[in-house]
């Protein structure tokens, strides 16, 4: 169980595919205007990773080394296809507003890379974890900078008004405000592995002066 | 007239990389010395022609075919293939060319900006001429873009930076604040 654990949360925090590893940056800066659209997107990219994991873990042993890309990408196009005919037809506002963004999950770094990387090695139900725990970080890291920028930007949080138009940061909102606000993000999660890395470089020493003494 | 208002338009006020976050990967990678920063600009701009040319030309057909929900999966081999097909010809052809934009080729296949553009020229209903002009003027962006924070992050090399700063925080900041300078180009051009 703790092992099943342990891959969730691979995804999630320590190898989080944003703030660490830094892939699909491109849906992650455009689509998070406002908490709404970045849950969205991050559940649209969940949904096409886990179901392509699934399905290529499945073929893995039928598919000639020498052709898997392309085969990864046909899969992968195939339920971005599928995800894009489904936003269309049940929400229909939310794809009006992430727009290009939803065929372009194909060319998602992310996607491909668990593909390549773990579904292609493992079996089904180890992928399908691997396939939630990235999911999950990729998700929720779109959230969460959907919501600073919407909060911050609109006074709102999908699309509740916290303070209205009494403080607000149009900037945000706009193109250079993604940028400044996943940079922010980074810098903090940056800042707190540096103070906890210094914090254990502290007790592991202040813990030999104390083995030295006795 | 507004094939030109078409191709300014795509260069500045709708900059691919700064306004459109449209190939923020090879922007955000490739962008650490000017020299392979013009070396992938020149690769982005000559596939991006050729490859939007060629899915404006397939587009015809699918809808013809009634077949357009199928556009996706079909661009995408489409880029993919031809990219590896333009490595080989130019392989035989001119090494020289090869030599300078081999590397940056197949990190353009999953360069969103390509699909990206293909399905843009699709959605705003272009003709084949004003395709040509917006995939021109969409490569001239990214190569304006990613030659400026090029030169930018060279000169950051030397600076000194906070701790947490370093790496990709810092880099996204400085290209929030490069963004900013072409929100100041929004609304010149209205199309």
């Amino acid at each position: 169980m703790a092992k099943e654990q342990s891959q969730l949360t691979n995804g999630m925090f320590t190898n989080n595919p944003i703030f660490v590893q830094a892939l699909g940056m491109c849906p992650t800066l455009a689509t998070t205007t406002s908490a709404t659209n970045g849950l969205g997107m991050g559940m649209a990219t969940l949904s096409v990773l886990i179901m392509s994991n699934i399905v290529i873990s499945l073929i893995r042993k039928l598919v000639p080394d020498k052709i898997r890309i392309p085969v990864y990408i046909i899969i992968i196009a195939g339920f971005v296809t599928m995800i894009d005919l489904l936003m269309h037809g049940f929400l229909y506002d939310l794809w009006k507003t992430l727009g290009l963004f939803i065929p372009l999950i194909v060319v998602n770094c992310v996607i491909l890379g668990r593909a390549e990387a773990y579904a292609s090695h493992n079996g089904v139900f180890k992928s399908i974890l691997d396939a939630l725990g990235m999911g999950l970080g990729f998700a929720g890291a779109l959230l969460l900078l959907g919501s600073v920028r919407e909060i911050l930007g609109a006074g709102s949080w999908f699309g509740i008004p916290l303070w209205g138009d009494a403080f607000n940061v149009f900037i945000m909102i706009l193109p250079p405000g993604a940028f400044i606000t996943l940079g922010l993000l980074a810098a903090t999660f940056n800042w707190m592995g540096i103070s906890r890395e210094e914090r254990k470089k502290k007790k592991e020493q202040a813990a030999k002066k104390a083995g030295e003494t006795a | 007239m507004k094939i030109f208002l078409i191709f300014m338009s795509a260069i500045l006020v709708n900059n691919f990389v700064l306004q459109r976050f449209l190939g923020i990967c090879p922007f955000l990678g490739v962008s650490k010395k000017i020299d392979t920063a013009v070396g992938m600009s020149l690769a982005v701009i000559f596939v991006m022609v050729l490859a939007s040319v060629i899915t404006w030309l397939l587009n015809g057909l699918l809808v013809l075919m009634g077949l357009s929900f199928l556009k996706t999966i079909v661009f995408i081999l489409v880029i993919a293939s031809l990219v590896q097909f333009v490595e080989i010809f130019l392989k035989k052809v001119s090494p020289g060319l090869y030599e300078a934009l081999g590397i940056f080729l197949p990190l353009i296949t999953t360069n969103c900006a390509i699909l990206g553009l293909a399905l843009l020229n699709i959605q705003n209903n272009y003709g084949l001429l004003e395709t040509i002009f917006n995939s021109l003027g969409a490569g001239f962006g990214f190569g304006l873009a990613l030659i400026l924070f090029a030169g930018i992050r060279e000169q950051l090399d030397f600076a000194d930076i906070p701790k947490p700063f370093k790496g990709l925080a810092g880099t996204l900041i400085t290209a929030g604040i490069l963004s900013m300078a072409f929100v100041g180009f929004s609304g010149m051009i209205k199309l």
